[in-house]
């Protein structure tokens, strides 16, 4: 299991957030979400552009199990996807904090994300949520 | 607490992740099953089903019993060493559970039953057994292994017992062959050319899967299990069959043996009624034209009336969504599919897609 990587702010759905350089926010869902969807098959991901509201689904995530809402915690307008999971869905089970990355999105109050979990109140939540 | 089978530490070391199905702890794949999936299609793959349940029943009178328990006619088994599939009904003709039932002498047989099913319909059979002269004995102890793929049978054939090896070889479909504990069958659930095999003692299945895994055989879990069963147009009790359903409306009117007339079998009252008045729905095969995966239990709209999936999944051969469903007899061409809240457009095909590595269905312009 991939260990939930440091630098990144998560949600309970088991999004993950990261702020660039250039303020934007790119947005994936965890380790823990692809192995529990199993291998993907397609990915919706919104249009370029799309203003979503804090707590709006924005993507889903297909597997030959189930289909899964994606949330975006925060408001913000969408200013990027990720083309390459049109043919390559899998790269999110393969590569789910790096190439399997999902949308990037300009936040209306940058300020918002410090209110996400960081890396160990997310470890400790996946402990607290385990059968 | 779930039920293991003696494979049950194989599929933790070669990394499974373990499922509850039917009340057993089974891998449901053991890293990707699309993967395991493909090594069917195209060579051979292998899966633990002890979880099944397999019951003898011999005597004197085994075959009447028989022929008077199932849809299908185990008369047609004119000799030791052949079997056939089909349907066990109650009064009004719905389905308890679909079956293999395999002629092992003048008087015995074998069947092999669901897993989930396993105490409604043993509690079924001893019912309708009460006072005869048989023998009803389970074999839970039996590992049963079904080795699918086309190099399957070539993968597996030095490794049964001698006396069995020349007659496996050259065993057809439905057929079997028992000698030295082993009972194996040109039967499987994927499409593709393999075998079924029953051994007795658990070591020895232990060596077997331990030996067919070393020279290439995939294992594979339920996941795979179901894509490639649903491929191949196979159902699966519980989603395609159910006790609220007759076979004729199922896809298996094939399995209903009306001939002869003279046998009356549990059911059979209620599917001839069925049968004058004419069926009002059939099971379809839907290819969905779009992205997004069908599901049970999703509505079907079709040109001549409403229908349901019954069981829907990907498809890795074709790349798609495929799906079986029970919709208006006279139903054709184009419809859509309710897919969470969006109307999906889909066309009504045969239902097999893909039958040793072969697609079956066009794939149109989509």
């Amino acid at each position: 299991m991939t260990e939930a990587p440091d630098n990144l702010k998560y949600t309970p759905d088991h999004e993950w957030l990261r702020l660039e350089d250039d303020g934007t926010v790119t947005l994936g869902v965890t380790d823990h979400a692809q192995q529990a969807l199993g291998e993907l098959v397609y990915v919706e991901l919104p249009e370029a552009g799309r203003e979503l509201e804090p707590g709006e689904a924005c993507a889903v995530v297909e597997s030959v199990k189930a289909a899964s809402d994606v949330y975006s915690p925060l408001a913000g307008a969408v200013t990027a996807i990720n083309d390459a999971l049109a043919d390559t869905p899998e790269l999110v089970n393969d590569s789910p904090y790096a190439d399997g990355w999902l949308l990037q999105l300009r936040p209306a109050d940058p300020k918002t994300l410090e209110d996400l979990m960081d890396p160990e109140a997310y470890a400790r939540f996946l402990a607290e949520s385990e059968d | 607490m779930s039920k293991t089978t003696p494979l049950y530490t194989r599929h933790q070391d070669a990394g499974a992740k373990l499922v509850d199905f039917g009340g057993w702890q089974m891998p449901l794949h053991y890293g990707s099953q699309l993967d395991e999936h493909h090594a069917v299609r195209g060579h051979a793959g292998i899966f633990d089903v002890s979880h099944m349940t397999v019951v003898d029943v011999s005597g004197a009178e085994a075959t009447p019993f028989l022929r008077g328990l199932l849809a299908n006619d185990v008369a047609k088994l004119k000799a030791p060493g052949r079997g056939l599939y089909g349907c066990m009904l109650n009064e009004a003709g719905g389905v308890i559970d679909d079956l293999i039932v395999y002629r092992t002498g003048a008087d015995s047989y074998r069947l092999v039953v669901n897993a989930a099913t396993r105490d409604q319909d043993l509690d079924w059979i001893d019912t309708c057994a009460a006072d005869r002269s048989l023998a009803v004995a389970e074999r839970a102890a039996a590992v049963m292994l079904a080795v699918q793929g086309p190099d399957a049978v070539s993968l597996t054939l030095p490794m049964v017992p001698d006396a069995l090896r020349e007659s496996v070889q050259a065993l057809k479909p439905f057929h079997c062959r028992q000698a030295d504990g082993w009972f194996v069958a040109r039967t499987g659930y994927t499409g593709e050319a393999g075998l079924e095999i029953i051994i007795d003692d658990a070591r020895v299945a232990l060596d077997l899967w331990d030996e067919l895994i070393a020279c290439g055989c995939r294992p594979c879990g339920l996941g795979a299990r179901d894509t490639l069963r649903l491929e191949a147009g196979l159902c699966l009790y519980g989603q395609d069959l159910d006790e609220a359903h007759t076979p004729l409306v199922s896809g298996l009117d094939w399995t209903v043996a009306w001939e002869p007339a003279e046998r009356d079998f549990v059911g059979r009252a209620a599917l001839e009624a069925q049968r004058n008045d004419g069926a009002t729905e059939a099971l379809a095969g839907l290819l969905l034209e779009d992205r997004g995966v069908m599901r049970h239990g999703q509505r079907v709209l079709t040109a001549t009336g409403e229908g349901v999936i019954t069981s829907g999944s990907y498809s890795p051969t074709l790349g798609r969504s495929i799906a079986l469903a029970r919709v208006p007899v006279d139903a054709h061409g184009h419809c859509t599919v309710e897919i969470r809240n969006a109307e999906r457009r889909a066309r009504l095909v045969p239902p097999a897609f893909v039958r040793n590595g072969e697609v079956l269905v066009d794939l149109g312009d989509t």
